[in-house]
């Protein structure tokens, strides 16, 4: 891949681990709906074939050293699309789940908003998620904690399917949260005063593999991402007063 | 309360021996094993020096002197997992910006390579 020759280019990032059953469906879908449109596959360290399996699929393969965790593997893919000088980065996951005709909906938004993320929104259009009751429990509870926080609703907060332009890879290429990270890059992301929209985006049964978040750790989840949210919140004049440095978010 | 004294004594010794013989083989830092040699030092005077074991306990409103040893010893390991929770903290997160920023020269690496080779 080599620097985009136009100034508003895109770019679509698949962070993906162990997805070697799904990973080919998903580039050839990104691929028929944007075409021309550069895919990044960030490989997270698999054990399976996934790197091969996206190259072949004629996706571009940032492989990982080694395993580094949903936060990593993306902060990665914002550091090269940053560093290539990509003006817009569409997150979409490797399982599937995200609908590439989507993406051009997001970038619209993306270049007419003015916002510096968009969410791709599974509850904005009715019948169009595959959430389970505890998930959709959980999602209304974020709901309800960021509200005040953002000052304004956020409806599917937990969203994988994301749009970010520039101004907002400047500053995820820095600091990201290192787990979980849609939650608290929201709560990044309005303590500079950035903003976000949602559009409505369809969501897929998984095509393989399982979500990495099992009833088992949802609690660990909750409570990490509370925390991770609150020391978000009250780090953030130190951190207008900090000069930029480089490596992941502390504390993730 | 002596033989509680003697098992410190015994335990802060062998503590040093670790520490020290760590140190011999290189399993272990300079800079991290201070820590440890200094906390190992200081229990090892607490639980052979009385006279200064009961000052501090008084110090701390305690009757008894032992327990005033067991608080410090705990306060100071606290402490000192606290201090190695921040090290491992800074390596996690460097050790993540070196995966990504090998993972970036590659990259690059690759793609000139496949550049020079068309």
């Amino acid at each position: 891949m080599t620097p985009p020759k136009t100034s508003d280019a895109l770019l679509v990032i698949v962070p993906a681990y162990n997805e070697a059953g799904a990973i080919a469906g998903v580039v050839a879908d990104i691929r028929q709906h944007v075409p021309g449109v550069p895919v990044l596959v960030i490989d997270d360290g698999s054990v399976d074939q996934t790197a091969h399996a996206a190259r072949a699929a004629g996706a571009e393969v940032l492989p990982l050293p080694h395993h580094l965790g949903l936060g990593g593997c993306v902060q990665a893919g914002y550091k090269l699309a940053f560093e290539l000088g990509f003006e817009y980065v569409i997150r979409v996951d490797g399982d599937g789940q995200h609908d590439a005709r989507d993406i051009p909906r997001v970038l619209e938004e993306l270049r007419t908003s003015g916002c510096e993320m968009v969410i791709g929104s599974r509850f904005l259009t009715p019948g169009a998620g595959h959430t389970g009751v505890v998930r959709r429990l959980g999602i209304w509870f974020f709901r309800m904690v960021l509200r005040p926080i953002l000052g304004k609703p956020v409806r599917d907060p937990t969203s994988g399917f994301v749009g970010v332009n520039r101004r907002a890879l400047q500053v995820f290429s820095v600091s990201f949260p290192l787990e979980y990270p849609e939650i608290e890059t929201l709560v990044v992301l309005q303590r500079r005063r950035f903003r976000f929209a949602e559009v409505p985006c369809k969501m897929r049964p998984r095509v393989a593999g399982r979500s990495s978040i099992t009833a088992l750790k949802s609690l660990y989840y909750i409570t990490h991402v509370l925390l991770g949210v609150f020391v978000n919140i009250l780090k953030y004049e130190g951190r207008l007063r900090r000069p930029v440095e480089s490596g992941p978010e502390r504390g993730d | 309360m002596d033989r509680l004294l003697n098992v410190t004594t015994g335990v802060s010794i062998l503590l040093l021996i670790l520490v020290l013989g760590s140190l011999r083989r290189a399993h272990i830092r300079v800079e991290y094993s201070v820590s440890w040699v200094l906390a190992g030092v200081a229990l090892l005077v607490l639980s052979r020096n009385r006279a200064l074991l009961e000052a501090m306990g008084r110090t701390m409103g305690l009757v008894d002197a032992p327990v005033a040893l067991l608080m410090v010893a705990g306060a100071v390991f606290l402490l000192m997992f606290f201090r190695f929770s921040v090290i491992i903290s800074h390596l996690r997160d460097d050790n993540i910006a070196l995966a990504q920023r090998v993972a970036i020269l590659e990259y690059h690496l690759r793609s000139l390579q496949s550049s020079h080779g068309d």
